[in-house]
């Protein structure tokens, strides 16, 4: 598991499901058509992206192809880093 | 029992004990304030009653029977239900206007008669113990009976946690029951009869179509109706909110000549949910004396122990709190009479969820509308997360499955998956115990059978009119937050007349594309500043999760949420999992509880933990 995967699920685990280990939340589980996010939870996810990953999410990049499983965060934060070196940490 | 509802009505205490029976009242002195001591009774003393309301036309049924021979000892709106029982029993219901909560003990035929007004203002409670049958108007003092067991009924809390109200006559008190909104229930040798006498209907062979007809008749009925709410022997102010609705019901009032109006107004220290400037144009335009209390975060965090045991239920906002803290500033004033705009949005189409409906159906037929973001964001101004949203997100969220259009519940759907999202937080034995309810589907069997055949707009306001405005807004937010310092509520849109006008009308009348309250704006015109007629609607809302936080910044939380949020506290009452609500706690301290969910989370864990803490574990001895 990459370090971005590891703290993705982590975010997930502890924010998202609250530590419940009985919901399965695979690599391509959408986030909203699981209930995980509401419609105000986005700005929350956006907000632990950009600390953590000390990334900037960009108002274009609020698309559920880039923010909607873990294996899209995933491939979100690994492009931002590709486009912008310095912003790893 | 009486002495755990003293608030209700602190000017007089009044007992009836004979036989088999006993009465108990508090009176709030309103209506013949030297003359309606209650328990009250008849001339040869077979009846008495206990009765919590008013009877607005009260006048003109004393005048009907007293030309039948009836003889009256009072002036009292009490005094008219007895003669009026005399004369026509059980049925007398049908001819009251008003709200009401009564018991009736009928000594010749050993009957008791308890019946709750139409739409459920006043609220009645009752349960059967070995000894014997208890009722009262709040659930703390049958619980003051000791054979009537303290426990949380684990069904009715997966109802609140789908619907935010229990379907009555569940309570969330295992064996005490409520009786629903308009019905009577009597009591007689031993057997139980709980029978409707009133029903919602939407009648489409009925509506009335012509606008300019019905504008003229909406005015009218609702000048009448705000007229007999006017009767009192005391002052009676009003609320304005700085909405339509109050801003309609103290323009009506101006109207029928009173001079001198007082109007009290919440106005939030948080400017996302202050609505000051709205009040103050209102009481410019109709010259009122206005008067309000400021409401900040830590207020309702100070109050919201009162509130839940005011409540006697679990809820999932902390809307009711302001509301607390109002009803304290007008009795302070000297009034215990105020006049709102409650009901309007369920009568006559102003709610957003009824806006919400008529958009995804639109999105359903039309998928690749460019519209639908658009429209979208016009509905929600006010929610600065949504308005920040792009259109991917919304097309998402407001997605309509193809099942979903068949649902007799179209329009509720989505608030209630997103408030059943948060059960994940029960523990793993209330989840076992749980196992097997199905809210919704028990809904659907007690819909009534004409429900199908209503439309869709129709079908949402008999949703939101027959559970949510008396299991809540008239409950949680009214009676108990009025009642807590002896305010009385009256509600000119909750008229019998009102809503069975609205009932015929059709739903393009109620809302114009999506102009909310459209016929309600042209009925009252130039009544009301245009401003306020204008204005985007903002439902009434309060600051959440972040209420119980100490002082800015800080990561503590108020005592008696730090101790009831506890892991041994939340093992202890066994509701929710104590590993679960630590990470929604320590995500609050962090202030990072943004989302409506984790808000409606927080709230509703706290607050069920205070219904257990209060009403099970410590409840007051004698």
């Amino acid at each position: 598991m990459t370090s971005i995967e590891t703290d993705v699920r982590q975010y997930i685990v502890d924010k998202l499901l609250f530590g419940r280990t009985d919901t399965v939340v695979n690599g391509d589980t959408s986030f909203l058509e699981s209930g995980l996010i509401d419609s105000t939870g986005v700005l929350e996810l956006v907000a632990f992206l950009e600390e953590q990953f000390h990334i900037k999410v960009e108002d274009e990049d609020l698309i559920p192809a880039n923010l909607d499983s873990i294996n899209a965060l995933i491939r979100f934060v690994e492009s931002k880093y590709a486009a912008s070196p310095d912003s790893r940490r | 029992m009486i002495e755990m509802v003293n608030y209700r009505g602190p000017d007089a205490t009044g007992f009836h004990v004979a036989g088999p029976v006993g009465l108990a009242h508090a009176r709030l002195s309103i209506i013949d304030v030297g003359g309606g001591h209650q328990p009250m009774h008849n001339e040869d003393k077979t009846v008495w009653i206990t009765f919590n309301g008013e009877i607005f036309n009260y006048v003109e049924l004393r005048e009907e029977l007293l030309r039948k021979g009836h003889r009256f000892q009072s002036q009292s709106d009490t005094e008219v239900i007895i003669h009026l029982y005399e004369e026509k029993g059980e049925d007398c219901v049908h001819d009251l206007n008003g709200q009401w909560a009564f018991a009736i003990w009928d000594s010749r035929r050993e009957r008791l008669f308890l019946s709750r007004d139409r739409l459920g203002v006043r609220p009645l409670f009752y349960a059967g113990t070995p000894e014997g049958f208890v009722f009262g108007s709040e659930i703390k003092s049958l619980l003051a009976v000791p054979s009537v067991p303290r426990s949380i009924d684990l069904e009715a809390l997966d109802e609140i946690f789908t619907f935010w109200v229990t379907l009555p006559p569940r309570t969330i008190f295992k064996g005490v029951s409520e009786l629903p909104p308009g019905h009577s229930l009597v009591f007689e040798r031993g057997k139980t009869r709980l029978e409707p006498y009133w029903t919602l209907d939407y009648n489409p062979s009925m509506e009335v179509q012509r606008e300019e007809e019905a504008r003229e008749m909406l005015l009218d009925l609702l000048l009448d109706a705000t007229r007999i709410r006017l009767r009192a022997d005391v002052p009676v102010g009003a609320y304005l909110s700085g909405g339509l609705d109050s801003t309609v019901i103290a323009a009506l009032v101006k109207k029928l000549g009173t001079t001198h109006l007082r109007t009290f107004s919440v106005a939030f220290e948080d400017k996302e949910f202050d609505e000051s400037s709205f009040q103050n144009e209102a009481s410019e335009f109709l010259k009122t004396d206005h008067e309000r209390v400021l409401c900040s975060s830590g207020d309702i965090g100070r109050v919201f122990p009162d509130v839940v045991w005011h409540a006697e239920k679990p809820v999932l906002r902390t809307a009711p709190a302001p509301l607390f803290l109002l009803s304290k500033l007008v009795r302070e004033q000297g009034y215990k009479v105020v006049l709102t705009g409650e009901g309007s949005d369920e009568v006559l189409g102003g709610y957003d969820i009824f806006k919400e409906a008529k958009i995804r159906r639109f999105w359903a037929k039309y998928p690749e509308s460019k519209l639908r973001p658009i429209l979208l964001r016009r509905l929600y101004p006010y929610m600065k997360n949504l308005q920040s949203q792009p259109d991917a997100y919304l097309r998402a969220f407001f997605h309509v499955r193809k099942d979903d259009l068949d649902s007799p519940f179209f329009s509720h759907l989505p608030r209630w998956d997103m408030t059943s999202k948060l059960k994940m937080f029960f523990s793993r034995e209330s989840r076992e115990q749980m196992k097997g309810c199905n809210a919704i589907a028990r809904l659907g069997a007690e819909l009534p059978s004409r429900f199908r055949q209503w439309d869709g707009f129709s079908q949402s306001q008999y949703l939101e009119a027959a559970y949510l405005l008396p299991g809540y807004i008239l409950s949680s937010q009214g009676d108990r937050m009025a009642m807590a310092h002896s305010v009385e509520g009256r509600f000119p849109f909750l008229d019998y007349r009102v809503v069975e006008f609205a009932s015929r009308l059709s739903p393009r009348l109620k809302m114009k594309v999506l102009n909310e309250k459209y016929l309600l704006k042209a009925a009252v015109g130039d009544l009301i500043p245009r401003s306020v007629r204008n204005r985007h609607k903002q439902p009434y809302r309060a600051p959440d999760s972040q209420s119980f936080l100490m002082g800015s910044g800080s990561e503590i939380l108020h005592d008696y949420a730090e101790e009831l949020l506890s892991p041994r506290a939340i093992t202890e009452a066994g509701v929710f999992d104590p590993g679960t609500v630590g990470k929604l706690v320590a995500k609050a301290r962090q202030g990072q509880v943004i989302s409506v969910r984790d808000n409606m989370a927080f709230v509703g864990i706290l607050s069920t933990q205070l219904v257990a803490d209060r009403f099970i574990k410590n409840f007051p001895k004698e």
